[in-house]
């Protein structure tokens, strides 16, 4: 097999998290009644007239800025002209060659090694609507529905460069790209809800060579699972068809995830020939530095920010640093926190570990959960403070984690309080010896493992609630004495 | 300058069905509109700006992002010709799937 190296690009459309529509006031909620959010602008209803809305145009500059790209003083809106009926209007407000945003750059970090993706264009544009083709009452075979609610709702599209060398940077581009869109909070991001959709193209060529190969473009990409399995797939079929001297046809694919392969697309007739021309209805845009510098302004910290701050500030490796600030609410939780008091370290620990692994299993994130950053904080300090052991913490927080309550009255209801009365632990510890003769003499002729044997069955008397540190130095004074 | 086929192409993209003798009526005239174009190009236009929008006086018109009262699911539906309520209900189109 001959050594390739696959040159990928990737088109994202994210929504924007406006309340009303690009165009006109009607709500751009997920999941209603279909047909209920529409009016005659967004129908394409005879002598409308559409006007932008503002919040649309400032969070796509937001995310073009994030994105290191270059605003274009001037931009317009242009027609895009094709007949489908999930567009009423037979044609989509977009932007064509003055678009918001051109020549930016995302940052990846691969195995430690940064590289740049560039970010050719963001553009401003109108989602479409929904068509439904399944059995709707037995007319399948002659009609299609159509529901016009997400007909309008704005959108983002984010092209990059044909910068991306593998499926692993694919994800990673994707990964970060949704992070800094949900930090600056112009985006849900639902790949789920398709509020963020991903198309990719993809080529071969020789290692080393610096032509383009053919490339086929990927779609149906539902998931970054998704991205990642169908760029793979497309790396081993392309390469057998170039092994084998064959040559990559250019065509449009649809990524099939229950069988795992790529397969051709019947496209939208002469999908290509959309004759572009500047929309009428609109005015042109001029983006001035005073408009700038105000979304400069509301520009919150971006994620590799957080993440310097946090390797500088709070002593975070660069991993655990990486993993927090992938969720803007897991960190805003950890910053929250921080300022309440908790150290830093011992915070970041138990959201990277228990919190993170209750919170996946449950497919939750920590908006999610009743839990608080002061019930985390009681919790710490309740630890330092020899009140509960490390270990019944566990128990504390899966219960605040559930339910809400403070740590305190979980310990009080769950009579969870640490056993630190020496007394007391002497009489448990005096039991577990006398029930267990045999790895006493084991402890005595010298096995040390045998000492961590009957820690554990003081822990299990107590319920877990031994004071530890008591618990061995008790337990060496009756040995031992 | 404009061939047939292209005037029959233009049609088709537009849903436009054109007669044998419109399709050489067009031809023509759509030849005659490209050959004074470029008799226009032959002119010097260095000292002019370019146009790039028909509204270039005016700029950022703009709304608030606030709501307003969408269509009732019955009104929306009734103007249409043939509704399944919840849905517009339209001659089945290719689907953008997948070919089995
Ligand atoms: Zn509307």
């Amino acid at each position: 097999m001959g050594v390739y190296e696959a040159v990928i690009g990737l088109e994202v459309h994210a929504e924007l998290n406006t309340d009303t529509k690009i165009f006109c006031g009607c709500p751009t909620r997920f999941g209603q009644e279909p047909n209920t959010q529409v009016c005659p602008v967004c129908l394409g209803l005879p002598g409308v007239l559409p006007v932008l809305n503002q919040a649309a145009l400032h969070k796509a500059l937001k995310a073009a800025l994030a994105l290191n790209c270059h605003i274009n003083q001037w931009s317009r809106f242009d027609r895009k002209n094709y007949f489908y009926p999930d567009l009423p209007k037979n044609y989509q407000i977009s932007q064509y060659d003055l678009p918001l945003a051109e020549h930016g750059y995302l940052e990846i970090e691969i195995d430690g090694k940064k590289k740049r993706v560039g970010i050719k264009r963001v553009h401003l544009e109108e989602d479409a609507g929904k068509l439904l083709h399944e059995d709707t009452g037995g007319t399948r075979d002659r009609f299609s529905m159509v529901d016009y609610n997400r007909t309008g709702v704005p959108l983002i599209e984010i092209v990059s460069e044909p910068d991306i060398r593998s499926p692993e940077e694919a994800k990673e581009y994707l990964e970060n790209l949704k992070t800094i869109l949900q930090y600056i909070d112009v985006s849900d991001c639902k790949m789920e809800e398709g509020s963020l959709r991903c198309d990719a193209n993809i080529s071969l060529r020789p290692a080393g060579s610096k032509t383009y190969g053919t490339r086929t473009e990927l779609k149906n990409l539902n998931s970054f699972r998704a991205v990642y399995r169908a760029l793979a797939f497309e790396i081993k079929r392309q390469s057998e068809v170039l092994d084998s001297g064959g040559a990559v046809e250019q065509e449009t694919l649809a990524w099939d995830d229950a069988r795992g392969v790529t397969v051709k697309l019947r496209g939208k007739e002469e999908a290509h020939d959309y004759r572009y021309f500047p929309e009428p209805d609109l005015t042109p845009l001029q983006i001035t530095e005073e408009i700038l510098s105000g979304i400069k302004e509301g520009m919150p910290e971006l994620p590799q920010q957080r993440k310097d701050r946090y390797m500088r500030e709070l002593g975070l490796s660069a991993y655990d640093a990486t993993v927090l600030t992938r969720s803007k609410t897991l960190s805003d939780f950890l910053d929250d926190a921080c300022r309440l008091g908790a150290e830093p370290k011992a915070a970041a620990n138990w959201l990277m570990g228990d919190i993170m692994r209750i919170l996946n299993a449950e497919d939750k994130g920590i908006e999610d959960t009743p839990l608080s950053p002061g019930h985390l904080v009681e919790m710490l300090s309740l630890i330092d403070d020899g009140v509960i052991s490390g270990k019944i913490a566990k128990t504390v927080l899966e219960e605040m984690l559930f339910t809400g309550k403070t740590p305190n009255v979980i310990v009080r209801e769950k009579g969870l309080l640490q056993i630190s009365d020496a007394s007391a632990l002497r009489t448990v510890v005096e039991q577990v010896v006398k029930d267990n003769p045999k790895v006493v003499d084991d402890y005595r002729s010298g096995k040390e493992k045998a000492l961590g044997f009957l820690v554990g069955q003081v822990m299990k008397h107590t319920k877990g609630k031994a004071n530890p540190q008591m618990v061995n130095s008790i337990l060496k004074e009756v040995l031992d004495g | 300058m404009i061939d047939r086929e292209t005037v029959e192409h233009v049609a088709h993209l537009a849903r436009l069905k054109v007669t044998d003798e419109e399709i050489s009526r067009f031809t023509g005239q759509l030849s005659q509109i490209l050959e004074h174009m470029e008799k226009m190009k032959a002119l010097d236009v260095n000292h002019v700006p370019p146009t790039f929008h028909v509204l270039e006086e005016m700029v950022n018109v703009m709304r608030g992002d606030t709501r307003r009262e969408p269509l009732s699911q019955e009104d929306a539906l009734n103007m249409a010709p043939d509704p399944a309520p919840p849905y517009f209900r339209v001659p089945k189109v290719i689907e953008l799937g997948v070919d089995q």
